[in-house]
């Protein structure tokens, strides 16, 4: 008896260890890529309109549509950008933030966006959720490039009149408030421009309505995607009042 | 009559209804047609999907518009959606199809009408009430001043017919212009026709290509420089192919795309895409980033795109230091016959859907209309390169002066702007369409996908030889399904309508025909069976 149960312990120490040292592997500090998968900094080295492969995990998406959608991706070294991949909307409802996918596509740029296009998938084991990176002293500098597509961070940033009528904000439609909303902010004098992408985050997110409730002067944190289009154009998942 | 032949002519009567009533299929609305009366005492809510180019002014023209129509018919209450992408509202109206939650009015393009009315009279058809005394065109009883049927552009009006009947009404016209950075032209050594070839415009774009051993292009000393931009590349192949009069499409919806005339086109497209010389909205960006920064000598875009185009356009996605100064001129599209142009008619048109209380059809009709008064036109018209559809608007001095204005600032008489819409203007004999039927959207979609795949292949460094081609176009085919065309208007789970009288009188002849030859057989099997059972007794 004493020896079948001193079996069993030590299959379940063994068992324990196991299950210990796969967890490690996922969370750990560097991801082990696939055979024939690009690290980041091989992907950031490819030419535009070669083919890359990279494995990385969906952190937030755009809307599905038309048998395509749209995916915030990044890996524990850079973002990847994935625009309009084809996928059933049975699929795209799978794809929550974290689920690890492996993506076959070509290296694209849109107006300044580095973007993987006419990608394919498949779901493969792992689960990552970035946190976001601050890089509110990179704004305003050829160092904010490095950080494109990912899950970034802008603290006690000003609220700056949108346009000459003075308002904090401008809706893309601003009749029925299907659209975007577009919002400048500043810090050490330099203005930006900030974009809630509205198939990210609808009319219905709190940070559709934070930015809706805005004044000019408010002092805000913000956590968001950094998309480029003709220069940075964060697409911003969250504001609230600088802490 | 005898209980038998009564049971067989109820039998008959029966089946004949029966077929005449599934001949009428069990899903649609009852055709739309004029009702004798309108109540103006009643409520009417109305949905306007619209399409606006993400300007705020024309968004403004929207608004005022159904302020200055309720305010007369206050009973008619219009609420508008607005939409950026003419895809969307296409969508959204099939979904809505199968809900019979269509809205009243709608912006859209014949080419997605052809697809709605394969549905049972989901959208009206308007002859009937163009031609209404009371509240047609010019009508007596319309509270607005309205043009008359003689002042709509015939040649616009007629792009709304499918099938000889008339599903909309135009609302604004545009073409494509190829907007030209014209220090940069002659900077190359050549100077400016008025009117483009592709020659010209290949050999031109080839030669800005040119790079130094640093990576920077000569022309314009950046790293960036894209020579030639098109933003719709459906219509770049439905043009060449109209200017060389080869085929597209039958008004049947036979496909005629897939000849040798679009792979020339698309050999032209690979040779200077490999030059760098060539590139696409979908592969690039919006050409007029490009042309306002320096970075191209060729933009194709709409005269509806004007104000996006030039060192002092009003609309801009790129920073200020990001312009340069140049002379801009605005040029009908590359053409095969400079002597004979043809450029594409496109723009919104607006339909009215069917409902089944004909009054709110009627009430739409109203607001569709009031659309197409003076003060909307040259509203909209002037907001971008687009013109009005109304000889009445045209001819408005109103009109004629804001034309006349041309370059005065760069605000509402931005040059490029007025320009572009006196390209048209001068233009309207020389535009044409495609036909228009069940499926003609996707093959418009096709014809830019074939350009937009042998730009995207090139720069994969894929061989692009006549395989490839032959390849290319099974893929496009399939995608478009447009091997399915003339599958989509039989039945395929669509109903298709009451059967027209003659047809169902003929289907009632033939099932009575078969009722009564077993009805005589059943008889005689009676008649035999109760005699035999009579000689038993």
């Amino acid at each position: 008896m004493k020896k079948l149960i001193a079996i069993l312990m030590a299959a379940v120490c063994l068992l324990t260890l196991a299950a210990c040292s796969g967890k490690e592997e996922k969370n750990g500090a560097a991801d082990t890529k696939g055979e024939g998968v690009m690290t980041y900094a091989e992907y950031a080295a490819a030419a535009l309109d070669s083919e890359v492969v990279v494995e990385t995990y969906v952190q937030n998406k755009q809307s599905w549509w038309d048998n395509k959608a749209t995916f915030y991706t990044q890996d524990k070294e850079g973002g990847y950008f994935i625009y309009e991949m084809a996928c059933t909307e049975e699929e795209y409802n799978k794809l929550t933030p974290g689920t690890k996918i492996k993506v076959t596509g070509f290296k694209s740029e849109w107006a300044g966006e580095v973007e993987i296009t006419d990608a394919k998938y498949e779901i493969e084991e792992g689960n990552y959720v970035a946190p976001a990176t601050d890089v509110t002293d990179k704004l305003g500098t050829d160092a904010l490039a490095d950080y494109q597509n990912r899950f970034v961070s802008f603290k006690g940033m000003t609220v700056e009149a949108y346009d000459e009528s003075g308002a904090a904000f401008a809706y893309k439609n601003d009749v029925d408030k299907t659209d975007d909303l577009y919002f400048k902010v500043s810090k050490n004098g330099q203005t930006y421009d900030f974009c809630v992408e509205f198939y990210l985050c609808g009319q219905d997110t709190a940070v559709y309505k934070a930015v809706e409730g805005l004044k000019v002067g408010d002092v805000i944190d913000m956590e968001g995607f950094l998309y480029w289009y003709e220069g940075a154009n964060p697409h911003i998942t969250s504001v609230v009042p600088a802490q | 009559m005898k209980p038998l032949n009564r049971l067989f002519s109820t039998l008959l009567a029966s089946f004949c209804a029966l077929s005449a009533a599934g001949c009428h299929g069990s899903r649609g609305l009852p055709a739309f047609s004029v009702p004798e009366h309108f109540d103006d005492a009643r409520e009417y809510e109305l949905t306007f999907w619209a399409k606006n180019d993400t300007n705020k002014i024309q968004t403004a023209v929207y608004t005022d518009a159904i302020k200055a129509f309720e305010k007369l018919y206050p009973n008619i209450h219009v609420n508008i959606r607005l939409y950026t992408d003419y895809g969307r509202i296409y969508n959204d109206v099939i979904t809505n199809i199968s809900t019979a939650t269509t809205p009243n009015v709608c912006i859209t393009y014949p080419d997605h009408i052809a697809t709605y009315i394969t549905g049972q009279n989901v959208v009206a058809p308007l002859d009937e009430l163009f031609a209404d005394p009371e509240y047609g065109f010019g009508g007596s009883e319309l509270r607005y001043d309205g043009p008359d049927a003689g002042e709509m552009i015939g040649k616009f009006l007629d792009e709304c017919a499918i099938g000889g009947v008339h599903y909309a009404i135009p609302f604004m016209r545009s073409t494509e212009a190829c907007y030209i950075n014209v220090s940069m032209l002659e900077s190359l050594g050549y100077e400016l026709p008025d009117v483009l070839t592709w020659d010209f415009v290949w050999e031109a774009s080839d030669k800005a290509a040119e790079q130094a051993p640093d990576g920077t292009y000569p022309v314009n000393g950046q790293k960036t420089m894209i020579p030639f931009i098109y933003k719709s590349t459906d219509n770049m192949m439905i043009q060449q192919l109209a200017q060389r009069g080869a085929g597209y499409s039958t008004s049947k919806g036979d496909v005629l795309l897939f000849g040798g005339d679009t792979e020339e086109i698309l050999r032209d497209v690979a040779d200077h895409t490999a030059a760098g010389a060539f590139s696409t909205f979908k592969i690039s960006s919006y050409p007029g980033n490009f042309l306002n920064a320096g970075q191209c000598l060729f933009a194709v875009d709409s005269t509806a795109g004007a104000t996006w185009m030039g060192s002092h356009a009003p609309n801009s996605d790129i920073s200020p230091d990001k312009f340069v100064e140049f002379e801009i001129a605005t040029r009908p599209v590359p053409q095969i016959d400079p002597s004979n142009p043809k450029m594409i008619s496109q723009g919104p048109s607006v339909c009215v859907f069917n409902k089944a209380d004909p009054e709110e059809v009627l009430a739409s009709w109203l607001f569709a209309q009031f659309l197409l008064t003076n003060d909307v036109q040259l509203g909209y018209a002037e907001t971008e390169g687009y013109i009005p559809v109304t000889a009445k608007a045209q001819s408005d001095p109103a009109y004629l002066d804001y034309l006349s204005r041309s370059g005065e600032d760069d605000g509402a008489h931005y040059a490029v702007k007025i320009e572009a819409t006196q390209l048209l203007l001068d233009n309207i004999e020389n535009t044409f369409v495609t036909p228009v039927f069940n499926g003609s959207a996707s093959l418009r979609d096709a014809a830019g996908q074939l350009i937009e795949n042998t730009a995207k292949s090139v720069r994969r460094k894929e061989t692009v030889d006549g395989a490839y081609f032959e390849k290319l176009y099974d893929d496009v085919r399939s995608l478009y399904r447009l091997d399915q065309l003339g599958e989509r208007t039989a039945p395929g789970g669509e109903d298709l309508g009451p059967l027209p009288g003659t047809s169902v009188a003929l289907l009632c002849g033939i099932g009575s025909v078969w009722i009564l030859m077993g009805a005589y057989l059943l008889t005689g099997a009676i008649r035999k069976k109760l005699e035999e059972n009579r000689r038993k007794t």
